[in-house]
């Protein structure tokens, strides 16, 4: 029991950070490797905010997602989109913005660590304990997690029940299909990629409530996410959502059965099933 | 016997006295000098096993730390029971066999689920092994003593790096190296013309994973103490993907343009300022993508292009006017 409520929570987070990076890839096409890092700024923001104004994080993020939506549409205008119009094909585009964002990782942590050192950080927030069928849990933790399916469930009607959700998924079926009806194609790109870092930070600023966090864990975050987007299914949101869940479960079932040390090989062993037996994602249809 | 051409016997020819030239620096000096060339040696050898699959494929293979990690704790392991050249010998097999593992399971999809399997594998491993050492020899760290000195390493080095460019001269003679330039150049129709694109694809991983543990099986005895989070550095990875692509993947030589200049840079600015060493390299990612998207080599083989292409043009204006 302990292990599924806090698997979920963990697995609640992930899903957000999931969400913002299946936008990107899925719709704006850009392979985005310092999403994780994108993660951490929302971390210390929350941190900073909290600390030096005491603004209450889960109000924080009414303040960190906007930036990091302006932000995020700045990199994608400034730094993706020459690469965009440059590739000739979609894996050239790939191997481009993975090596460009790779530059952005290290750019973004090498500055987070000369700002904030390499220490960990945390803060106390809601730390009381809630009883929950009789075991004790953070309160932090599951403000955290109900604000993660707030915003998921918004994410959700957004794109499935909106005009404009239904342009970003139909841009995420086909770019140049999408033009032929109209869409603005390199404004959805942008708007998908500014949005999908948006749900990162506030993923962060979610996160920051009850995760210990240094300016170098970002590269982590950021190959879950990953992981969680190819066993989700590019583009799929219900396919990311179950598949941080299943997750958080697995890695919060290693972790206090057999050894805390011992996430990643769970991670990578759900990552080899789904690779072996289902490389199109968990709701994905097959292809020839 | 195989035969070579002029200008093949000119290449190695210079090669050689290349070579020559190299392995007389420890005589010249052993301190500073040494050991900055041990580093460069180190990667000149990981960067051409990189290139010999990255080279061909476009695959970006962020593995290296793992391999180079099986690499030093093969012989962290059984530098006190087994002879060093056996060592080496299993580090290639071990490094090898993880390389074919990844390799089935991955290369047989497209790029990307590739580079995020071997984002996360030198962590994996890392993982794994300290949780198989904790629980089985009770202790994380691993003392390797030897009588190989600096000089001595340097010269393993050197003497790998040119079996890695014999092998990567070889391959390219080969049918396996043929069958790469079609997949490089385009994997459709190398599949139509019968070509086993996925089994080309991991035999040239395992060389190049194998290459890449003999050397951090080779580095074990500088390091004296081999624990995992030093052995599994997974800035290694990158360092090895920026080098090679700042001196470029096209030939096998190449990536040697880009490791000279960012080692003796790397190494100046982690002397002086050792908390801007992310910026390095991320700003060397972002120039490579934005100014060099073919490394140095590229930026060589326009300048030749341009000059190719205005000699003609101003001998025909010259002949114009007579």
């Amino acid at each position: 029991m302990d292990i599924l409520i806090t698997g979920t929570v963990l697995g609640g987070t992930y899903a957000l950070i999931a969400l913002g990076l299946t936008l990107q890839y899925g719709v704006a096409r850009i392979m985005n490797l310092a999403n994780g890092e994108n993660l951490v700024l929302a971390c210390f923001c929350a941190f900073w905010l909290y600390t030096a104004a005491s603004i209450n994080p889960i109000i924080g993020i009414a303040l960190i997602a906007p930036v990091a939506f302006v932000l995020n549409w700045a990199i994608y205008a400034y730094a993706m989109k020459p690469l965009v119009d440059r590739a000739k094909n979609r894996g050239q585009l790939e191997i481009d913005s993975i090596l460009a964002t790779f530059g952005l990782m290290f750019i973004m942590q090498g500055v987070m660590l000369l700002v904030f050192g390499g220490e960990y950080f945390s803060y106390n927030f809601l730390s009381e304990p809630v009883r929950i069928l009789g075991e004790n849990y953070g309160l932090n933790r599951i403000v955290a997690l109900g604000a993660a399916v707030v915003i998921a469930v918004a994410l959700y009607v957004f794109l499935y029940r909106t005009r404009y959700g239904t342009a970003v998924r139909a841009v995420s079926v086909s770019p140049s299909s999408a033009s032929l009806v109209a869409i603005d194609v390199p404004r959805m790109s942008a708007f998908a990629f500014a949005l999908g870092g948006a749900l990162t930070a506030a993923g962060g600023a979610l996160l920051s409530t009850f995760y210990t966090f240094n300016a170098s864990m970002g590269v982590i975050f950021t190959m879950k996410a990953l992981i969680i987007v190819i066993m989700g299914g590019v583009g799929d949101v219900r396919g990311a959502v179950l598949a941080a869940l299943l997750l958080g479960l697995a890695e919060t079932a290693v972790a206090s059965l057999i050894d805390p040390g011992l996430t990643l090989a769970a991670t990578y062993t759900l990552f080899i099933l789904v690779l072996l037996f289902r490389p199109q994602g968990i709701f994905g249809r097959q292809t020839a | 016997m195989i035969r070579m051409n002029n200008r093949e016997q000119r290449v190695a020819a210079i090669a050689l006295l290349l070579f020559g030239a190299a392995a007389s620096i420890p005589l010249l000096d052993e301190g500073y000098y040494l050991s900055l060339s041990v580093n460069i040696a180190m990667y000149a050898v990981l960067c051409t096993a990189w290139t010999l699959f990255s080279g061909p494929t476009h695959y970006i293979s962020l593995a290296t730390a793992a391999f180079f990690g099986i690499g030093t704790y093969s012989v962290g392991l059984g530098i006190d029971t087994l002879p060093f050249p056996l060592l080496l010998l299993i580090a290639a097999l071990a490094s090898g066999i993880l390389a074919g593992l990844v390799g089935i399971a991955t290369l047989r999809l497209s790029g990307v689920y590739f580079v995020i399997f071997t984002l996360g594998l030198a962590e994996l491993v890392r993982q794994v092994v300290t949780w198989l050492q904790v629980k089985f020899l009770g202790a994380v760290g691993l003392y390797v003593f030897t009588d190989l000195a600096e000089k001595h390493i340097f010269w393993m080095l050197l003497a790998l790096a040119a079996v890695v460019f014999i092998t990567g001269w070889l391959v390219n003679r080969s049918r396996l190296g043929f069958a790469m330039r079609i997949i490089g150049n385009d994997e459709t129709v190398a599949r139509h013309v019968g070509i086993d694109v996925a089994r080309a694809k991991v035999i040239l991983f395992v060389i190049s994973g194998a290459f890449i543990g003999i050397t951090g099986a080779i580095l074990a005895p500088r390091f004296a103490y081999v624990e995992p989070p030093s052995a599994f550095n997974p800035v290694i990875s990158f360092q090895v993907v920026i080098m090679a692509l700042l001196g470029g993947t096209g030939r096998l030589w190449a990536p040697l343009l880009g490791v000279i200049p960012f080692t003796i840079l790397f190494d100046r600015i982690s002397a002086s300022f050792p908390n801007h060493t992310s910026l390095l390299i991320g700003v060397t990612f972002m120039a490579i993508v934005y100014f060099l998207p073919r490394g140095v080599m590229g930026l060589f083989e326009d300048i030749r292009a341009r000059k190719d292409k205005t000699r003609p043009v101003a001998a025909g204006v010259a002949e114009a006017a007579e």
